[in-house]
């Protein structure tokens, strides 16, 4: 093999890298089916691997992919519409044959791209359908990856992708921006699902691993990608958010790798760059005043990674954010933490009652982190017995590896037992 | 493309209502059903009467057996439907949130399966 040619071959590889998602969003309006579009895009880049390195790389390397490709899809479907004369292989050709557009439209481009994530977080899908689609067909994961990501049997995965591009064809889900009444719930939804996929990333809820870096990393890429494409607050508010937390995650852990409270943490190990770009999107988020929820959080998190020690931290501030937080975002869990900012930022006692008369009220009876809160307030007060005694109830909820050792610990100690 | 839209609704709710309120739920279909057939998206609907009035069809062996009420017993029951041409789910669902069953109860929005062409047509 010549230098030139496994130069090109180079260049290719990282063409599918940057730009696969792209052809393949621009694929999937031009055939009107997810699973075409991958088909086509794969005979592309082949298209691209035998024909480059022979006649040189073409001018424009992504337009050339997207005709490559669909091209082959045309005359696939020619002929299977010749082998089985069914309506929707002919309806499928006569679509996509009619809306022929240029592809190296800019403005259209992106379209395609919002398409893409719109229809994959479409909320007539599931949500672990939306998380394993956008996964898969916009961040281009393999089903393998995936699946050992949310420590799922790799058929079980491939099922859920297979069932959604059913749906998304049976029922008709269209491929398009939602309309403007619509976006902003729309929005949310895609938000959610890539929050879901940081925080599996970030507090891995099975197994022994703290952080899986890499769901964070594409959660944070595909973040900064509808950002980019779709500029609006609590975009902003979201890709902040992320950063602040990723900011922590050398932090997190002890080098025997256990986890860390906040106020356990070296600070100097927090990522001043990440903290710095959060900072600054969540303040760019707040001025546009259109304050949403992941704004509210990340503002919360900015506080915390402003402050140069856990007992710099200024509480009283977060109290405040939660009180807002709150009335957006009414849950159970925006009441247990903002209940340990006010034990914090005021007395442990206050703090305690509210965190007893949400338990009572039984949603978080089982939430381990409820119980762990419940411990270090009544381990505040000096009622030692009945803090070991909450430590082991949230020790037995939490589901993590690295948790339950650490409450174990907090446990012990109290009992004066092995630290 | 054709989606059924079904209404499931508590049955009781009827008996408890005013008369008045009664009367104006009346309205509201009658109100959805022409603007439906204005817009052109009207294909069907009908409301059914109480599930207590429904009887379910089994053919086993060859013998038919009969039973009194509806196949699944739940709390919401199949109320009545619209059978409604959209041209995707989105504009389907949101036929379906105006409908005024899918506040209180719930609405299942259906594609039905579009016949094939026959190959010599």
């Amino acid at each position: 093999m010549t230098d030139a040619t496994t130069r090109t071959r180079d260049l290719i590889d990282a063409l599918y890298r940057s730009d696969s998602r792209r052809v393949l969003a621009t694929l999937v309006r031009l055939l009107g089916d997810i699973d075409a579009a991958e088909e086509a895009l794969h005979d592309a880049f082949v298209c691209a691997m035998e024909q480059w390195p022979r006649d040189g790389v073409p001018d424009n390397p992504r337009a050339w992919l997207v005709s490559a490709g669909r091209f082959r899809a045309i005359d696939q479907l020619r002929r299977r519409a010749v082998l089985d004369r069914s309506r929707s292989a002919m309806e499928l050709e006569a679509s996509s044959l009619a809306e022929l557009r240029p592809v190296d439209d800019d403005a259209e481009e992106i379209d395609d791209r919002l398409r893409l994530i719109f229809t994959c977080c479409h909320p007539a899908l599931s949500v672990d359908a939306q998380v394993a689609l956008t996964l898969r067909t916009i961040a281009g994961l393999t089903t393998e990856e995936i699946a050992s990501a949310f420590l799922v049997p790799a058929p079980t995965l491939a099922q859920r992708i297979v069932r959604a591009k059913s749906k998304i064809r049976d029922a008709r889900i269209p491929y398009e921006i939602p309309e403007r009444d619509a976006l902003p719930d729309r929005l949310d939804s895609v938000l959610s699902v890539l929050y879901l996929v940081f925080n599996e990333g970030y507090s891995a809820t099975h197994g022994e691993a703290v952080v899986r870096a890499d769901l964070c990393a594409e959660a944070i890429r595909l973040t900064r990608l509808v950002g980019e494409l779709l500029p609006d607050p609590e975009v902003d508010g979201l890709l902040a958010l992320m950063l602040l937390h990723d900011s922590r995650r050398h932090a997190r852990t002890d080098d025997a790798g256990e986890a860390l409270l906040l106020r356990e943490q070296d600070r100097t190990r927090w990522d001043r760059a990440l903290i710095a770009e959060g900072v600054r999107l969540t303040e760019r988020a707040i001025s546009s005043r259109r304050v949403g929820a992941f704004t509210l959080q990340a503002a919360i998190a900015a506080v915390h990674a402003e402050a140069e020690s856990a007992d710099a931290t200024d509480w009283h501030q977060i109290v405040g954010l939660y009180d807002v937080l709150l009335r957006v975002q009414p849950s159970p869990v925006v009441r247990l933490n903002r209940a340990v900012a006010i034990g914090l930022a005021r007395d442990a006692g206050t703090a305690l009652a509210l965190i007893d008369d949400l338990l009572g009220e039984g949603e978080l009876a089982s939430y381990a982190p409820a119980h762990a809160a419940r411990g270090y307030l009544l381990e505040q007060l000096d009622r030692t017995a009945e803090a070991a005694e909450a430590y082991g109830v949230a020790r037995d909820l939490a589901v993590q590896g690295p948790q339950k050792r650490h409450l174990d610990r907090r446990a012990d100690a109290l009992r004066g037992g092995p630290s | 493309m054709k989606y059924l839209c079904l209404l499931y609704a508590d049955e009781s709710m009827w008996a408890t209502m005013t008369p008045e309120d009664a009367s104006q739920m009346v309205a509201e279909y009658g109100a959805l059903t022409a603007d439906l057939k204005r817009s052109g998206h009207y294909v069907g609907g009908a409301q059914l009467q109480a599930s207590t009035s429904a009887t379910t069809v089994r053919v086993r062996g060859g013998k038919t057996l009969n039973t009194d009420g509806p196949f699944i017993e739940t709390k919401e029951q199949l109320a009545g439907y619209y059978l409604v041409e959209a041209s995707d789910l989105n504009e389907a669902l949101s036929i379906a949130a105006r409908i005024p069953a899918s506040r209180g109860g719930a609405i299942e929005v259906r594609p039905l399966v579009e016949a094939p062409v026959p190959a010599n047509a």
